[in-house]
């Protein structure tokens, strides 16, 4: 794998830190006039997900780390793992829990979502943006009611919960989008 | 269509720089400091080891010659004080390799000024009167002048003057930044410029000018050692909003003890394999045959333009056409 010098580390590079696999997300040139120059750097970890600055002596380098994300076809959830598949190749993955996180929350078999890969095997999954999912539980709404109103929760085929209009009933398809967890719209058939 | 012929700044920023110059012209003419010019490439150029430099060939056969854009112009300034022009100052434009970022730009521009038998005092409340000019609409608070002692120790508890690994060790990771005691080790200005840029730095100045003064000996540059306290040396920092905006020296004016640092810079550059450079012989040479006693300081002028426009956040928004696109 490549090696990085801190004067190439650009928002979104993958590398190797603490032997983890990490993305830059943002690379700050800190230098006095007189004096040793860094590199104050924010890397997300894409195992943890969480958000770390490191300082690195100017001109220091890291490994790249081959990260890559795959657009797959979800399949199916065999309760342990879940099931994706690359479309032109065929190839599958599987990846558990812990890997898929709270897109779980938003997968609907057959539907397309993003799998990132590290070294050829899943480290995280992400929906798509934007997610079509059926009703499957909500209280039943008052007639006339307009979308103004605070709405009450919804409850998905995908175990979801959002807030919706107080008119949405159950049976209904409905847009959400999957990065705030919030109601877009009714879907028409 | 290619966008990047357009200028990085707005008009607004062109005009503000126009007047930046008429004002700092303005004040030095009122106070008959003479504006000289010197060469941007020279023979030699700083030694100083945490600075890259550009060279380029000069061909006039049979002459052909490496030449260097200046770091700086204070090696040229200071043989103009030798030879006895008084007080001095320039405006230009000065070059430093791989330097690029928010707050840097590999050609900048400095305004720098020396003052025949000013000490270090003199020079501040000059600088304080200038930037009274400068920022007069911008209702900052009065200047600020601290020691560097005592504003690392406002801001770390530590003491810069004695180096104390454990303490310095136990601070980094108390105070998330444990990369520091592998980064730094034992090394004792490494630490300074770490913890300083990173806890102390971003803090200076929030209301107005910051003079830090009396910095640590091991980062004197081409600073007098101070005369009450062999620990620090004559050398002064601006910082404002958390920006490093000039940096001065009571200056150094011993040919052999410039020499000596020459000598020590080299070496250092010999041993992290840096692009060799020559002591500048002119300089020395000047030196010996007498620089007067002076004070001088450099100033950052896209910096305080930054800072002057209240809301650039690069430097890039007060330069016709930064690196990326000049």
């Amino acid at each position: 794998m490549a090696v990085y010098s801190t004067n190439e580390f650009k928002a979104g590079l993958k590398i190797m830190l603490d032997n983890d696999p990490c993305a830059i997300i943002e690379n700050e040139f800190v230098k006095p006039g007189k004096g040793q120059a860094f590199n104050r750097v924010r890397i997300r970890n894409l195992k943890t997900g969480r958000v770390i600055e490191r300082t690195f002596k100017s001109g220091e380098s890291l490994e790249g780390a081959d990260v890559v994300d795959v657009e797959m076809q979800y399949l199916y959830n065999d309760g342990e793992y879940r099931h994706f598949m690359v479309q032109d190749t065929f190839e599958q993955y599987q990846a558990d829990a812990k890997i898929v996180g709270d897109a779980g929350l938003w997968l609907k078999d057959q539907d397309f979502c993003f799998v990132t890969l590290w070294n050829d095997a899943p480290l995280a999954v992400t929906p798509s943006n934007f997610v079509e999912l059926e009703i499957v539980e909500t209280d039943p709404g008052v007639r006339g009611d307009t979308s103004g109103g605070g709405g009450k929760p919804a409850k998905l085929t995908t175990g979801a919960v959002v807030r919706v209009p107080l008119f949405v009933q159950i049976g209904e398809v409905i847009k959400v989008d999957t990065r705030t967890g919030e109601y877009i719209s009714r879907v028409k058939d | 269509m290619q966008a990047d012929w357009q200028p990085s700044c707005s008009v607004a920023a062109l005009q503000r720089r126009a007047r930046l110059l008429q004002d700092i012209r303005a004040f030095f003419h009122a106070r008959a400091v003479l504006e000289v010019e010197t060469p941007l490439l020279g023979h030699c150029t700083g030694t100083d080891p945490q600075l890259a430099f550009f060279s380029t060939n000069y061909h006039s056969p049979p002459l052909r010659q490496t030449l260097y854009l200046q770091t700086s112009p204070e090696f040229a300034m200071k043989r103009l004080l030798a030879a006895g022009s008084g007080s001095i100052y320039q405006i230009g434009k000065a070059f430093r390799n791989g330097e690029a970022g928010r707050f840097h730009n590999p050609e900048f521009t400095l305004l720098e000024w020396y003052r025949v038998g000013f000490t270090l005092d003199d020079l501040m409340a000059e600088v304080a009167d200038l930037f009274a000019v400068l920022f007069a609409d911008q209702g900052l608070q009065p200047p600020q002048r601290h020691s560097y002692q005592a504003v690392f120790r406002a801001h770390t508890g530590l003491d810069a003057l004695q180096f104390n690994s454990a303490d310095y060790c136990a601070y980094a990771v108390a105070n998330g930044l444990p990369e520091a005691v592998a980064l730094c080790g034992e090394d004792h200005v490494l630490w300074l410029d770490m913890l300083f840029s990173h806890k102390v730095q971003p803090f200076l100045g929030a209301q107005g000018l910051c003079m830090v003064y009396a910095y640590p000996a091991c980062q004197s540059s081409l600073a007098r050692p101070s005369p009450d306290n062999p620990l620090t040396v004559e050398r002064v920092e601006l910082f404002m909003r958390g920006v490093e905006l000039g940096n001065g020296y009571y200056e150094l004016t011993d040919a052999d003890e410039q020499a000596r640092r020459f000598n020590k810079e080299i070496q250092q550059r010999q041993e992290q394999n840096l692009p060799a450079v020559i002591e500048d012989s002119r300089l020395l040479a000047a030196l010996a045959a007498g620089l007067p006693d002076c004070a001088g300081i450099a100033m950052g002028l896209d910096r305080v333009l930054l800072l002057l426009s209240g809301t650039a956040t690069a430097l890039s928004e007060t330069l016709s056409f930064a690196v990326d696109r000049a």
